[in-house]
């Protein structure tokens, strides 16, 4: 089978973020591999080492050229090739299912992994958009997951708490921390990575567009009182917070 | 219409689904508000949801006995169909940021995913929403003649009820058959209050050192100020707290007017669960801990020390 790995670049979680033209402005902020996506590429590699008939990992990235790093990282992990449709377009969840669609149908696909909030739009709703035009189950939140025959089983989160589940091929898998340990590419493997085919792709091909539209951007930025108390004598420390609690800002009794 | 999907538990409609009734009168978009209700015995969850909206309508089957999100994007997309739903309102719960992503692509409809604040804007709709991390504020808007919306919980307060009982409709769905199959749950149950309705949180870290400290230093601080339970996910990972208890990008989302972070460095993915806490509180050793940049009091000490002097000073 083959599986398809979605990733998306973002900016660091540490990163500094500013607004220019009401947008994030990502011009010099460092950007890496979404976190949440990246197990998915790991876990793709363990069901392939784990025995699966994996034939092949693809991976997908929608977005602007310095995309190519995200790809280029994945590939050095082990993925085997990837697709990148280069675009500086904003492009929603819901619109970018429809290529993710697409392209896993050209590559007879048959799992999808991606991660489970995407930590830039903080949204969770490309693995069910793309799941839905797929007309595929999918399971979200995964934090356990093995293959047996065409069955996957494993470990989801919920409403409520946790679930066990079990899932045919195809399927839709959105991952998360807990899942597995994402290796670090080697050196070797990001030579080899280099020589890997990685196919440029435009969104002309897709007919997509944005199905909604981004009007403006602001930094959430809480001013905090910032109040520091010494906490060598506890007594004292204990008695001072307390009292700002309670007088200050209301919260107690 | 503006049809919104209202959860439930124990017979009673849940805080989430109050909430979206208000969303929905806030916006005042024109036709009645409708609330559909999906699941098994449902006489008094839709006897009372009518206290607070124009129509009720009510899908009780078996089918509908557990959340699967196949089953429950079909069952929204017909009702909205058949109804002529203009704005779908959905609570963005797991399940609720999973299912109307569906029924979006179902209704080829733009979604406005987790949302604080919807409103009209001489008739397109917007949505407020929380990106990166939570670390910035963005608009979206849709112009689409049908709009999916998924709103945060505790975004709005919770409704009112309107004062005329509304009207009761049973409705008929046709229902796929789920692909995925459910071998098990672990539903996490806390005798204490729950973490999202929560006053105050209290949350503990690795820097607690063991889920005994735990025990007695957090929950021993929460028991005397009434306060919800959190932890990292550190902690949880660890397997010295439940999931549930979880507060993060990959847990709970949390703004209570007092939020105490002990023995919490701070990293930024927590900090997104949590970071719209009215007044946050940290206490830790390390003054460079990235948490006390974002607390308005702090106290820099050891918490074994510092945590039994302020269950001390609380002891009722």
């Amino acid at each position: 089978m083959n599986i398809l790995c979605v990733i998306r670049q973002v900016p660091d979680g540490e990163a500094k973020l500013r607004i220019n033209n009401s947008k994030v402005d990502l011009e010099g902020v460092t950007v890496i591999m979404d976190g949440m996506d990246e197990y998915g590429v790991e876990q793709a590699l363990r069901l392939r080492e784990s025995g699966a008939s994996v034939e092949q990992i693809i991976v997908l990235a929608v977005g602007p050229a310095r995309n190519e790093d995200a790809i280029r990282t994945a590939l050095a992990m082990g993925a085997d090739r990837a697709i990148h449709v280069e675009t500086s377009e904003y492009l929603d969840p819901i619109a970018l299912s429809k290529i993710v669609a697409q392209v896993a149908q050209e590559e007879n696909v048959s799992l999808i992994f991606t991660g489970g909030q995407q930590s830039d739009w903080d949204s969770q709703a490309l693995g069910a958009s793309t799941a839905e035009r797929l007309s595929w189950p999918q399971v979200t939140w995964t934090n356990a997951l093995e293959l047996s025959g065409e069955t996957l089983k494993g470990k989801h989160d919920i409403d409520e708490g946790a679930e066990t589940f079990e899932v045919d091929l195809p399927a839709i898998i959105t991952t998360q921390q807990g899942l597995n340990d994402p290796r670090y590419p080697t050196l070797p493997n990001i030579m080899k990575a280099k020589k890997k085919e990685l196919r440029k792709d435009t969104l002309d091909r897709y007919g997509v567009q944005a199905k909604i539209r981004h009007v403006s951007s602001n930094i959430q930025v809480k001013e905090r009182a910032g109040k520091l108390i010494d906490g060598k004598d506890p007594q004292a420390a204990a008695a001072q917070l307390l009292e700002l609690l309670r007088n200050e800002a209301k919260v107690i009794s | 219409m503006i049809l919104l999907v209202a959860d439930h538990n124990n017979g009673k409609p849940s805080k989430m689904a109050l909430e979206l009734v208000q969303a929905a009168r806030d916006l005042g978009r024109e036709g009645p508000i409708t609330a559909l209700v999906l699941g098994q015995n449902l006489t008094a969850v839709a006897n009372e949801l009518s206290q607070y909206v124009e129509q009720v309508l009510v899908a009780d089957l078996p089918q509908l006995a557990n959340y699967n999100p196949e089953i429950w994007a079909a069952a929204v997309t017909q009702i909205a169909q058949e109804g002529e739903a203009h704005t779908i309102l959905v609570g963005a719960s797991r399940s609720g940021r999973e299912y109307s992503a569906r029924v979006a692509v179902k209704l080829d409809a733009p979604l406005l995913e987790d949302v604080i604040k919807v409103q009209d804007q001489g008739g397109a709709l917007q949505g407020t929403k929380y990106a990166y991390l939570a670390r910035v504020t963005e608009v979206y808007e849709s112009s689409a003649p049908v709009t999916v919306v998924s709103v945060k919980p505790g975004a709005y307060n919770p409704a009112s009820p309107a004062g005329s009982a509304g009207e009761q409709y049973d409705v008929e769905l046709e229902l796929p058959t789920s692909r995925t199959r459910s071998t098990g749950k672990v539903i996490e149950k806390t005798t204490r209050v729950p973490l999202t309705e929560a006053d105050i949180v209290i949350t503990g870290g690795r820097g607690v050192g063991s889920p005994e400290n735990f025990s007695s230093l957090i929950e021993g601080l929460a028991d005397n100020l009434g306060a919800g339970v959190g932890a990292t996910r550190a902690v949880v990972d660890a397997g010295w707290r439940p999931y549930g208890e979880q507060v993060g990008q990959t847990g709970k989302t949390v703004a209570p007017k007092a939020y105490i972070a002990i023995g919490v460095s701070g990293a930024v993915q927590h900090l997104s669960g949590m970071g719209k806490s009215k007044y946050i509180v940290a206490v830790n050793k390390d003054p460079e801990a990235p948490i006390f940049k974002n607390a308005d009091y702090g106290i820099v000490g050891d918490l074994h020390q510092v945590i039994p002097a302020l269950i001390e000073a609380t002891r009722k």
